[in-house]
């Protein structure tokens, strides 16, 4: 294979990796400088050092860490719920013959084309009726299971999985269970680690289901940070402090995993 | 230069490239072993152990009976019971809704018909929505599809520290659309913002990008393209590494350069996946909600509505103006227009294809496999 990248090919990446930093590194930037030095027309290159005097201020201005430890439950939660219950539902549409498979799979992958967000005001009044608004329940319930997650799973255990050696569980006395735990899920933690990932990620930077259903006392992150900027004049150097605070877990979280991510996602081009 | 195994045909759709690929063995148990050394790929499985021998009418072979039948519904009924109460029954829901007064804090009133439908539909703020939505979309979603793939095109070479570099362009993607979002919405501050300082700096005056609709529009968009770019050029790169190599090499003799080779074999060739991130990016930028909604304080969309999108809209009607029925008319509103685009894209798509030459090879056999929703699914 003879395309060998010259040195444009790594200029032209590099300059869009930095574009990719760049807005990250200004909030940084605005929130380590104080109100005053802001409002100076150039704006400045490098840090000041009042971006932890500014975090303060923001954690004092929200209850930012109540906000912190909802997205952790509801996040966790979810992800983890949808792992289990996809991976099950994923092992008996790949691995189980019972009546009704093929409809009841084409039903599961036709669901993936309904926008879930547009029935938000049912959903609303549903959760009116359970009592559930303004509660963490509200966010979590409905995420607990996904199409994408039991279709996903599917498709991985297909082939993870021989038939050959479910049979031979089964021979050996293994119940349906059993042979799940013992050879399904050792065989499926690749690809749950991807989905529970995936699943995290995305509802820990949901936004408009938890603005519809949490009250201003008990939001989660991202409804913390919109807070943040309510009122009439915005001080950027609070809002930027706190915007760059609200990052940090999913970029450790990045930092840690993002070799699984990219995996995750060129996997995912090909297996949706 | 390898000619990957997933050029042979035959392959079910949605099956993963290369590995996992199991010969189907003759059967018993005794191939087992050998056929889970074979394939040094997968993850070691643990061996169960043998714990009972199956004796035909014993009450484990009764209970293996009943659990054959009841168990797999159990393991799936999860998702159903789920979908039935938070995805089904809200999107009938909406439409019972929309059919009648319903005010957010009184509850259900009158049935009054299209009403709610014939009020959205004259309302001005629903037109200047749509239209709003409909820039916005154009405006991130063309851009962003057109340096996904140049992107994807730069990655699909022989880097140094590949990983490292899929990595970095992914970034943003980490980066919640809330925090994006209040980012952006400084460094296109009006009067003190990064965007205005540079642009006075080269001599251009500042541009009023709050409260000039294009401007607003190009801020928001550019929030979108910053967050998705990457995230796009990494399944257009997952694509683009299944094209056969020996194509470049055939070309290469040919005479074409880098450029022609990217633009007649892999833009043709990965076609099925761009149609894919063309639909998702479709519904998903016809919701757009978080980047708008705070890209000034009121959250209204502008001073004069200039920004407000369909969901804005929608949010606004169901939890500012408390018209439950008004709220649910715009929710399949917003249903249909994305039905609607969604079949216009596949149309356009399909007689793009017919059109150009490169396709046909395209449109069977492998790259099909390469669709990230497959049309068609294998038979179990």
């Amino acid at each position: 294979m003879t395309r060998r990248p010259g040195f444009l090919v790594y200029g032209l990446l590099a300059a869009f990796v930095l574009g990719s930093c760049a807005p990250l590194y200004w909030s940084f930037l605005v929130g380590s400088h104080s109100r005053s030095e802001l409002t100076s027309r150039v704006p400045p290159l490098f840090p000041g050092g009042h971006f932890l005097a500014n975090a303060q201020r923001a954690i004092e201005a929200v209850p930012f860490w109540k906000a912190l430890g909802n997205s952790l439950i509801v996040s966790g939660t979810v992800a983890t719920s949808v792992v289990v219950f996809s991976t099950l539902a994923g092992f008996a549409f790949a691995k189980l013959t019972f009546r009704g498979r093929t409809p009841l799979l084409v039903f599961v992958v036709a669901t993936l084309a309904v926008p879930t967000q547009l029935g938000v005001i049912p959903l609303f009044i549903v959760m009116a009726e359970l009592g559930w608004v303004g509660s963490l329940w509200a966010l979590i319930v409905p995420g607990m299971v996904t199409a994408f997650g039991v279709f996903f799973m599917r498709q991985y255990l297909l082939d993870a999985v021989p038939d050959e050696l479910i049979e031979a569980a089964r021979v050996d006395g293994c119940s349906l269970l059993r042979t799940f735990w013992n050879v399904a899920v050792p065989a499926a933690r690749p690809a749950a680690a991807i989905l529970w990932l995936f699943t995290f990620m995305a509802t820990w930077t949901d936004f408009f289901w938890p603005l519809i259903v949490l009250p201003a006392s008990n939001p989660t992150i991202q409804i913390a940070l919109q807070q943040l900027q309510s009122g009439y004049y915005v001080d950027y150097s609070l809002v930027l402090a706190g915007t760059t605070l609200s990052i940090v877990p999913l970029l450790v979280l990045f930092v840690l995993t993002g070799r699984q991510l990219v995996a995750g996602i060129m996997q995912g081009a090909v297996k949706g | 230069m390898t000619l990957e195994s997933s050029s042979r045909p035959g392959r079910a759709a949605g099956s993963p490239a290369g590995e996992g690929e199991t010969p189907s063995p003759a059967g018993g148990p005794e191939d087992l072993l050998q056929e889970s050394e074979r394939e040094p790929g997968h993850p070691p499985r643990q061996r169960t152990p043998v714990v009972a021998a199956r004796r035909p009418g014993s009450w484990r072979s009764r209970f293996f009976r009943l659990e054959a039948r009841t168990a797999p519904y159990l393991y799936i009924s999860p998702f159903f019971l789920l979908f039935a109460v938070v995805g089904l029954f809200p999107l009938l829901y909406t439409a019972y809704v929309s059919v009648h007064q319903w005010s957010l804090l009184g509850g259900q009133g009158d049935f009054i018909g299209l009403d709610n439908y014939r009020r959205v539909l004259a309302d001005r703020y629903f037109w200047n929505a749509l239209r709003n939505t409909l820039s916005i979309f154009l405006l991130s979603s063309v851009p962003q599809v057109v340096i996904a793939l140049c992107l994807a095109g730069l990655l699909d070479t022989q880097l140094r520290g590949r990983t490292l570099w899929r990595m970095s362009v992914m970034l943003p993607f980490v980066v919640a659309p809330a925090a994006v979002a209040l980012i952006f919405g400084n460094v296109f501050g009006d009067r003190y913002g990064l965007a205005n300082s540079v642009l006075e700096a080269i001599g251009v005056s500042g541009v009023a990008w709050h409260t000039d609709t294009l401007a607003s529009h190009l801020a928001i968009a550019s929030m979108v393209n910053w967050r998705w770019t990457g995230y796009n050029a990494l399944i257009f790169l997952a694509a683009m590494q299944a094209v056969p190599r020996d194509l470049y090499e055939s070309a290469s003799l040919d005479g074409a350069g880098r450029v022609r080779q990217f633009v007649s074999i892999t833009v043709p060739m990965i076609r099925p996946t761009l149609l894919f991130v063309i639909i998702t990016s479709t519904i998903g930028g016809l919701q757009i909600f978080a980047e708008p909604r705070l890209f000034d304080t009121k959250g209204l969309g502008g001073s004069d509505r200039q920004y407000q999108t369909l969901t804005m809209y929608l949010w606004e009607l169901g939890w500012r103006v408390r018209d439950l029925g008004m709220a649910s008319a715009v929710a399949w509103l917003l249903f249909l227009i994305i039905v609607v685009f969604a079949l216009v894209n596949l149309w356009l798509s399909h007689r793009a294809g017919s059109l150009s030459r490169g396709s046909r090879r395209t449109s069977r056999g492998r790259s099909r496999r390469r669709t990230p929703a497959p049309p068609t699914l294998e038979a179990p």
